[in-house]
């Protein structure tokens, strides 16, 4: 069964499709081919004007670097780039155009109030390095955001500089290091790692220069605290918890984990990837942690782009915040100050350091904090509420067809997960995921975590409505049934997108990542 | 809420289903120590749009707009012109609210427009090949320094007095973790770069050279016999662009033989948006790719046999490697490197080399003028669109004076090396389009004024 | 000449002093399509165990250990133009590297053809 909303019925069979010609153009009406601009653009050809008789240096300062060389920069006219860039957006799937369950991303709605504030000059159109006297409002609006940060978790202090999720965890790992170093405990060089971890987990740790140990899960879906309990000791540096964790699973020892490793000498790192489960029910300075990184391009809903720019906030504990990374802003009379290096002082002497150039993310705290502003604490607890309500509906709608291993454990958080145990022999989550794509959806996060064989993490967010879900549901049930009866065209699907599978054992053998343009023809015949 | 589209009857109709007769029934698993009962007490409400919307704009009317002023910051981010349509493309919800591009099948328009930024951006800084971006300039650095650690298998870089310093303090902070020796020192009020010392530092332990060009206080220099001297010691040149412009009016660093060009590209497309989101931009030699961090996009085929873009050599990224990845980095800055991307469409090469030349005349012009005050000497020889001039006294405090009269009049040294006294009267000026010789002259007779 | 295995699932030949070192057929049909293969300079001094060369796939990098100590003789430099080699000929043609044994003791510990087939059977 599937849900038509729009009650759209084909007027002839498809079948009678089969005569029609391929286009010239390769074009099919509204799906539109479009060339590099390597191929429709050149080097005489610009988009921009300039004043019509421009100043020329009365002497050149550049000296016999002035460039003679051409660069090889294709350039197109205005009407011509808007035309490029906007045939190329329609090739791509964004939550603007339908339901993004990718699990662990939380692609939620993102409002357009966020863009707009983020543009007022006042915040677009300032220089990181103007005198402070001329950026107090940049300032308030970091100061502003990080008090709801602290106060949301729970948390003392928050470190807003790092660029995204995986710099974020990087922050908290130094602080963790620089913490152990300052207490003579440098000699700490293992961080433990659940299985289920996010990759950037022990990579961080790695970047860190630490040794990474994994932490077996349950059967049902959770950290071994036994084991964990176990392994500590005076060579581990701390542990990296995910929680709510890639299983969708609250972990429910996270207090008894953290006065474990605490008692140990060591430090809880938690990853906040999940952070929207929970935001305003539940605050993880009450389940002990020291460090998480809030990406701001999930729970506070800053654009994801297409892969970036994201933001990600460290909060920290009491015993962590000496060490947090410069720059702060700090409030002292009345004014907003930046304590950078110069003016670190007493109280951020311990500070491990500068993360980046300038101030983090500006750009991102504006939407963030409107985002905020607009939900409230009251909005951000119903956010998680009915975050949570959609994974379980999605969970429960679905777990007849498909396999839900941590199903009988109890309700989920955020996001449900299944496997591909009962599909028939010879498919897999990814032909499941490639017939989505068919049905209009995004695929959910596939293979991750690796703790389940031919994960799917479905993760859908609260900005979804009821009648979204149900045709998900529908739409994936129809999919999986397919995939359970062995049915041959989900092997080769997508069928309707604007490319078919790609091959991406040619790319990685033979990787092409420049345009090379092509040889004048003399030379190529020879 | 205007966010959520839940019903209380969708709610409870989805209860039914789950079985659950409260939403706090699904939350069971979190101890009733952590659980609250209510809203984060000592936060406000919701908002409506328009009542959010007043707060964001008195918080912005705070501020002192480089529009709105004579306007010569620099020193790693800088004021141009951005043409109305990058910011409208970019804010094309297929854009803005897509996700990285892991399935190609449905993301071409993303990927597509990551083979041409890669393409664009390598031959702007004259590499073979470049990624997808970083999340800015003072990253980029710091990975390719590590990059070059792990090509040479040695663990010294030696660092240009004239690197920004928060790209130098960035890589402090990692090497501190890393046990990355690095050579640093601050540069000197004279007209020439640092390559000699460079030069002479180069040993057998060296991993690699990292230069800025033009530099911190605007030089540029013919990188080639660094390049040569790094080479003959099997060491790397790194060389770093803060103002990628100014490759179209320069030789770039990888036509001089460099072996890393990493660079900032805020400039074009991105805005200055009070240090960030910026984006990183990084391009090697061909030989070195499969040692280069972050995202990489390459060209391959369709099932049908058409064209298309993939995400490739990924087996170097955190997913799949976990600790032996290449870095920890996951993300780029797809929608900035959107922006410059498009941005450096509308311009070519043609309007590239214009806008380079206009900025190199307005700043020729403006270093001729402001070195006419008594007391105030030009230190560059050669330069961009960005020189530093030596003021007879500190130009820290001068340049509050001169914002409170509303001018925002350049960078001084000493907000950049705090308590380095003979810095201290430093005065970095740039110089764009956007620069009006009005604004010259307004900075210069206050400038005059304030030192008579 | 003799093959022997390691739980790691290289192999190795052994000719006189010399070994030539591969990844198991096994190795491969678990690897997926391998797209690079980065092999050991001649002169590289291994010892048992320790990483000599790295493997990538499509889904998956690995690094290969070497069975046995020994000097590197050189590397297979077919694999740089042709890495699909280890796909179709991984216990011949896609050989990595050929090294010097220097204690050839250290073969005792490996199994042979037979021993490793039924350890791959049991995983």
């Amino acid at each position: 069964m599937s849900i038509n909303q729009s009650g759209w019925r084909p007027t002839a069979p498809e079948q009678g499709k089969g005569n029609v010609p391929a286009s010239v153009t390769g074009n099919k009406a509204l799906m539109l081919e479009e060339a590099l601009i390597f191929e429709i653009g050149d080097s005489h050809t610009t988009g921009v004007d300039f004043a019509d008789t421009p100043a020329r240096a009365t002497t050149s300062k550049l000296g016999a670097l002035a460039r003679k060389a051409p660069i090889g920069l294709p350039g197109l006219s205005e009407p011509e780039t808007v035309r490029h860039y906007t045939r190329l957006s329609r090739q791509n799937y964004g939550i603007d155009l339908g339901f993004f369950p990718l699990g662990s991303c939380t692609m939620k709605h993102n409002p357009r109030l966020n863009e707009k504030m983020a543009r007022l000059p006042g915040f677009s159109d300032v220089h990181p390095l103007q005198p402070v006297d001329t950026v107090q409002g940049a300032l308030e609006v970091i100061h502003q955001l990080a008090h709801w940060l602290v106060t949301l978790t729970g948390m003392t202090s928050v470190a807003m500089s790092p660029k995204a999720g995986a710099h974020g965890e990087l922050c908290g790992i130094l602080a963790i290091r620089a913490a152990l170093e300052a207490k003579g405990e440098g000699h700490r060089k293992v961080i433990l790692v659940p299985e289920s971890a996010h990759g950037t987990n022990p990579a961080t740790a790695a970047f860190a220069g630490y040794g990474v140990e994994d932490i077996p899960a349950t059967a049902e879906g959770r950290v071994d605290t036994a084991a964990l309990k176990a392994r500590l000791g005076p060579d581990v540096a701390g542990v990296m918890i995910t929680n709510p964790n890639t299983c969708g699973l609250f972990e429910r020892d996270m207090r008894e984990i953290s006065d474990a490793v605490h008692a140990a000498g060591g430090f809880v790192y938690c990853d906040g990837a999940n952070f929207n489960a929970i935001v305003g029910r539940v605050r993880p300075g009450d389940l002990g942690i020291d460090a998480m990184h809030i990406n701001l391009h999930k729970t506070f809903s800053t654009p994801h782009g297409g892969g970036g720019p994201g933001s990600g906030p460290v909060v920290f504990s009491a015993a962590l915040t000496p060490y947090a990374p410069l720059p702060f802003v700090e409030k002292q009379d009345g004014q907003f100050v930046l304590v950078e290096e110069e003016t670190a002082g007493e109280h951020h002497a311990g500070s491990f350091g500068r993360m980046v150039a300038f101030h983090g993310q500006m750009g991102m705290f504006t939407r963030a904090l409107t985002y905020i502003l607009s939900h409230g604490a009251d909005g951000l607890r119903q956010v998680s509420e009915d975050a949570v309500l959609n994974a379980n509906y999605i969970l429960r709608s679905l777990d007849d067809t498909l396999d839900a291993p941590f199903g009988p454990s109890g309700p989920c958080m955020h996001e449900a997960l299944f496997s591909d145990s009962g599909l028939a022999d010879g498919f897999s989550t990814i032909d499941v995921a490639k017939g989505l794509i068919d049905e209009g959806f995004h695929p959910m996060t596939m293979y991750f975590p690796l703790v389940v064989h031919g994960a799917m993490l479905v993760e859908p967010t609260e900005t979804e409505s009821k009648a979204a879900l149900d045709q998900f549901i529908a739409a994936l049930r129809s999919v999986a049934e397919r995939a359970k009866a062995g049915d041959p065209s989900l092997k080769t699907a997508p069928h309707f997108a604007p490319r078919a599978r790609l091959d991406e054992t040619l790319a990685a053998r033979k990787p092409v990542l420049v345009w090379k343009d092509p040889a004048p023809l003399a030379q190529a015949a020879e | 809420m205007r966010y959520l589209p839940l019903t209380q009857p969708d709610r409870e109709a989805m209860l039914a289903v789950i079985g659950a007769a409260t939403i706090d029934d699904l939350f069971v698993d979190v101890p009733e120590a952590a659980r609250l009962d209510g809203p984060v007490r000592d936060l406000p409400m919701h908002a409506s749009e328009m009542a959010v919307e007043r707060h964001m704009s008195f918080l912005a009317k705070k501020n002192l707009t480089a529009g709105e002023a004579p306007f010569f910051l620099g020193c790693g981010a800088y004021k141009h012109h951005v043409p109305a349509s990058v910011d409208h493309l970019i804010q094309r919800g297929e854009f803005l609210t897509a996700y990285t591009p892991y399935q190609p099948e449905i993301a071409q328009g993303t990927l597509q427009m990551l083979f041409e930024f890669q393409t664009q951006v390598a031959r702007l800084l004259g590499t073979d090949v470049a990624n997808a971006s970083m999340y800015d300039g003072s990253t980029a650095c710091w990975e390719a320094i590590v990059m070059a650690r792990r090509i040479t298998k040695r663990g010294k870089a030696i660092l240009s007095a004239g690197l920004h310093p928060h790209y130098v303090s960035v890589s402090n902070t990692m090497a501190k973790f890393t046990g990355d020796v690095l050579d640093t020192t601050d540069p000197r009020l004279v007209p020439e770069m640092d390559l000699d010392r460079l030069i002479a530092k180069i040993d057998d332990d060296t991993s690699c050279v990292v230069v800025q060009y033009p530099d911190i206080l605007g030089r540029i220099a013919d990188l080639r016999p660094l390049a040569d001297a790094c080479h003959a010691k099997k060491a790397l040149l790194i060389a770093v662009v803060t103002e990628p412009v100014a490759l179209g009016a320069i030789t770039s660093p990888g036509e001089m033989d460099a072996d890393i060009v990493v660079g900032e590209g805020q400039s074009l497309g991105v805005g200055l948006q009070f240090g960030g989101p910026y984006v990183g931009l990084f391009g090697c030699k061909d030989k070195y790719v499969r040692q280069m961090p972050g995202r990489l996009c390459g060209e391959t085929v369709d099932a049908d046999g058409r064209r298309g873009f993939v995400l490739t050599l990924s087996t170097r990224e955190q997913h799949i490697r976990r600790e032996k990845a290449t870095s920890n980095i996951c993300t780029n800055s797809g929608l900035c490197a959107l922006a410059f991307s498009i941005h450096m469409t509308l311009l070519g090469e043609a309007g590239l080399r214009e806008l380079a030349e206009i900025n190199h005349a307005g700043a020729v012009a403006a270093s001729e003028r402001l070195s006419q005050i008594p007391g105030v000497e030009l230190i560059n020889d050669s330069f961009f669109n960005e020189f530093t001039l030596k003021l007879p006294v500190e130009a820290r405090p001068v340049v509050r004076t001169l914002a409170d009269r509303g001018i925002l009049a350049g960078v001084s040294l000493g907000r950049l090396y705090p308590g380095k006294d003979d810095l201290a009267n430093g005065l970095v000026v740039a110089v764009t389009e956007t620069t009006t010789a009005e604004d010259v002259e307004t900075l210069a007779s206050a400038l005059q004024e304030i030192l008579a | 000449m003799s093959r022997y295995f390691t739980q790691d699932h290289e192999w190795v030949d052994v000719d006189g002093d010399v070994g030539t070192v591969g990844i198991s057929e096994y190795a491969q049909s678990q690897l997926g399509d391998v797209v690079f293969v980065e092999v050991p300079e001649a002169g590289k001094q291994l010892t048992k165990g320790a990483d000599a060369a790295v493997v990538e796939s499509v889904k998956a990098a690995s690094d290969v250990y070497s069975p046995v100590s020994g000097t590197v003789i050189e590397g297979n430099a077919a694999l740089a133009d042709d890495s699909s080699l280890v796909n179709s000929d991984a216990e011949a043609a896609g050989w990595f590297f050929k090294l010097t044994l220097s204690d050839p003791s250290e073969l005792d510990s490996l199994m042979d053809e037979a021993a490793y087939a039924a350890f791959v059977e049991g995983l």
